[in-house]
């Protein structure tokens, strides 16, 4: 079986002509992986939360229905909301894509096996929540098909892209959360974002 | 069995349940997140008719938090419903709202509290204003209908003005009386 494509490849590929795309990155890997491709304040990527990623997605994407937003996060962050799934898919949002990084491991602590790595299978818990579309992706040649989806905002999308696992070199975002936020609103909102009450 | 009261409920005729909802309203908010809780039952109702409000029942009371992040990001004001046993469910995400310096209001029904005849609802119930405090969380506590409409207006304007989380905590003596299966 060939290898499965490098993480950095596939998330520069989904997010290829973002335009105004707003990005949810999960802590840890997948938060790397977005700040490589370009920090920009239309990323959050999260320093913490483990298991909110998705969770925070459904709530940009319920706030701001004529906004697309994905979340790319790791298959470690997305066993951790597994409930998250049945929560999203009833209220299915047409402008939310959850894409999960799955390399089968928790690379960020040493690589230990995650349950994907023992046929623990996310898309099919997916469509089992009710989010008919969702599928597993193991090429790179697959992702652009997956991009176009992401754009076109008739989801919910759920898809797993299996990746080659092994760390990449550290491309950190800004740590502090509260810059995070407040520049990700004002890009979003404009300036008045800092006088909402 | 009068004595044995399974499930808190306020009485059909108490109005607190609509002074929430008021204060929901006059402070702007129009996601609610919850795990649904008896004594928030007239409150939910209320939410679920409002047209403006969109009520997202989760799975476990954590991803509310993560939710209201991610509706703040988007500007829009929620608010998080739930029963104490559920805050702890929600302790290592209550990170987020400190971290990103998000607005993040909740409203706890009490259990484990007044007069509580369920041995399991003790302890998290119990813990509950600790547990919120050694999150950062400011809270304050209601025990009488008359005080529920100005405890959670503090707590909605010290979440929303000062970017942190805050809870009202809905004392069991204030939620009363009906038991389980009555009605």
């Amino acid at each position: 079986m060939a290898e499965y494509p490098n993480r950095r490849d596939v998330v520069r590929a989904l997010l290829e002509d973002r335009g105004e795309l707003l990005v949810i990155a999960g802590l840890g890997a997948s938060a790397w992986d977005i700040t490589a491709i370009g920090d920009t304040p239309r990323n959050l990527p999260l320093w913490g939360g483990m298991g909110g990623a998705a969770m925070m997605g459904l709530g940009l994407a319920l706030a701001q229905p004529s906004a697309k937003v994905l979340v790319i996060t790791g298959d470690g962050e997305m066993l951790m909301a597994l409930g998250a799934m049945a929560t999203i898919a009833v209220q299915k949002p047409q402008n939310l894509s959850i894409v999960v990084l799955d390399n089968e491991h928790y690379s960020e602590t040493g690589n230990q096996e995650t349950a994907t790595r023992h046929g623990v299978d996310l898309a099919a818990m997916a469509r089992g929540a009710g989010l008919a579309g969702a599928r597993t992706l193991t090429t790179l040649e697959q992702v652009p098909a997956l991009r176009a989806e992401i754009h076109a905002g008739t989801g919910t999308v759920f898809a797993v892209t299996k990746i080659a696992p092994g760390n990449l070199p550290l491309v950190l975002p800004p740590r502090d959360g509260a810059i995070l936020q407040a520049r990700f609103r004002e890009a979003l909102l404009g300036p008045a974002a800092h006088h909402q009450l | 069995m009068d004595r044995q009261k399974l499930e808190m409920r306020p009485d059909a005729a108490a109005e607190w349940p609509d002074a929430i909802y008021e204060a929901l309203k006059a402070n702007g908010i129009t996601q609610v997140a919850l795990v649904p809780d008896a004594g928030h039952s007239r409150l939910i109702k209320r939410c679920l008719a409002d047209n403006e409000m969109t009520v997202v029942t989760l799975t476990t009371e954590e991803e509310g938090v993560a939710l209201l992040c991610g509706a703040w990001l988007g500007g829009v004001k929620g608010v998080l419903l739930m029963q104490s046993s559920g805050v702890g469910n929600c302790v290592n995400m209550l990170s987020l709202s400190h971290i990103h310096r998000t607005p993040l209001p909740m409203i706890v029904t009490m259990r484990g509290d007044f007069a509580e005849f369920n041995p399991a609802q003790i302890p998290m119930g119990q813990a509950t204003p600790a547990v919120l405090e050694a999150m950062g969380t400011i809270v304050h506590r209601a025990d009488r209908p008359e005080d529920v409409a100005a405890t959670v207006d503090a707590t909605l304007r010290l979440a929303f003005n000062t970017f942190r989380p805050a809870a009202t905590l809905l004392g069991q003596r204030l939620i009363g009386a009906k038991t389980f299966g009555k009605d």
